[in-house]
């Protein structure tokens, strides 16, 4: 079957570059990669339900760099996007729609989603480690 | 939907507009659980961020109990019907954005849900057994 003709845009780099279209770029790349991170959190649980041994090979998984490295990926993907939910809530309810606001508004979700991933890690780390 | 809406040169039919439901037949449906899995969401997520940062120091046992506890077991399933709905709802549009191919739209579509669920009822039941296994 061939592809269905449909009116088409200039392309993301014919734009110039501005601080809104990466909150919504980001937004969408945060909202996959979350999705593919459910299937840690069904790991999670279903390693806790079946047992120790399970378990405690899980956690050492997540406790190697590469698994640490992906957390704190997915905790920075998971503030972002909780950061930018709000402001599209907030949007949604016809607020913060002139252009200057839109601008502090992404730049606040960017911001905030680092402050709070460094917030976690500082607390990680202290509490010695995901492991 | 007003009839002052109704602007000249509507083509819906008298019907099509009462129904509002417009080209994507079922109207703002999925717009709104959207958002309202998302408002859920903001709750939920950030009660699980301390959930999981609290089970940092604990071993297997501990972990369980935490997790068994009413409160935390109750959150958790909501967490997750919420999570993999918000989730499912957010590729189907990122599918249909960016697969142009009709039957490759569809079988994408398709295999989302079907993973959505599964992931939800395999996670859900992990946490049943977590919290009515003494």
């Amino acid at each position: 079957m061939a592809p269905t003709p449909r009116p088409t845009s200039p392309n993301i780099q014919i734009y110039r570059w501005q601080v809104q279209m990466v909150s919504s770029i980001l937004h969408r790349a945060t909202g996959i990669a979350l999705a593919v991170g459910t299937l840690v959190v069904v790991c999670g649980l279903l390693k806790l339900a079946g047992g120790e041994d399970g378990f405690n090979g899980f956690r050492a998984l997540l406790g190697t760099p590469v698994g640490m490295l992906l957390m704190l990926g997915w905790s920075w993907a998971l503030f972002y996007h909780l950061c930018n939910g709000i402001r599209h809530l907030v949007q949604d309810g016809g607020a913060g729609y002139k252009i200057p606001q839109f601008v502090r508004s992404s730049w606040l979700s960017v911001i905030g989603s680092v402050v709070l991933t460094v917030i976690v890690w500082v607390y990680v780390l202290a509490a010695g480690g995901a492991a | 939907m007003s009839t002052k809406e109704v602007v000249v040169g509507d083509r819906r039919s008298p019907l099509k507009i009462a129904r509002g439901l417009g080209s994507s037949h079922s109207g703002a449906h999925h717009w709104w659980v959207q958002r309202v899995t998302a408002a859920a969401l903001v709750g939920l997520g950030i009660w699980f961020v301390i959930l999981v940062l609290s089970l940092l120091g604990a071993d297997f046992e501990a972990a369980r109990a935490r997790v068994a506890q009413p409160w935390n077991a109750l959150l958790m399933v909501a967490f997750l019907v919420a999570m993999f709905w918000h989730a499912a709802l957010g590729l189907q549009v990122v599918i249909e954005d960016y697969v142009h191919t009709r039957w490759k739209e569809v079988v994408a579509l398709v295999a989302v849900y079907f993973l959505a669920f599964l992931g939800a009822f395999a996670a859900v039941l992990a946490v049943l057994r977590i919290a009515l296994t003494p």
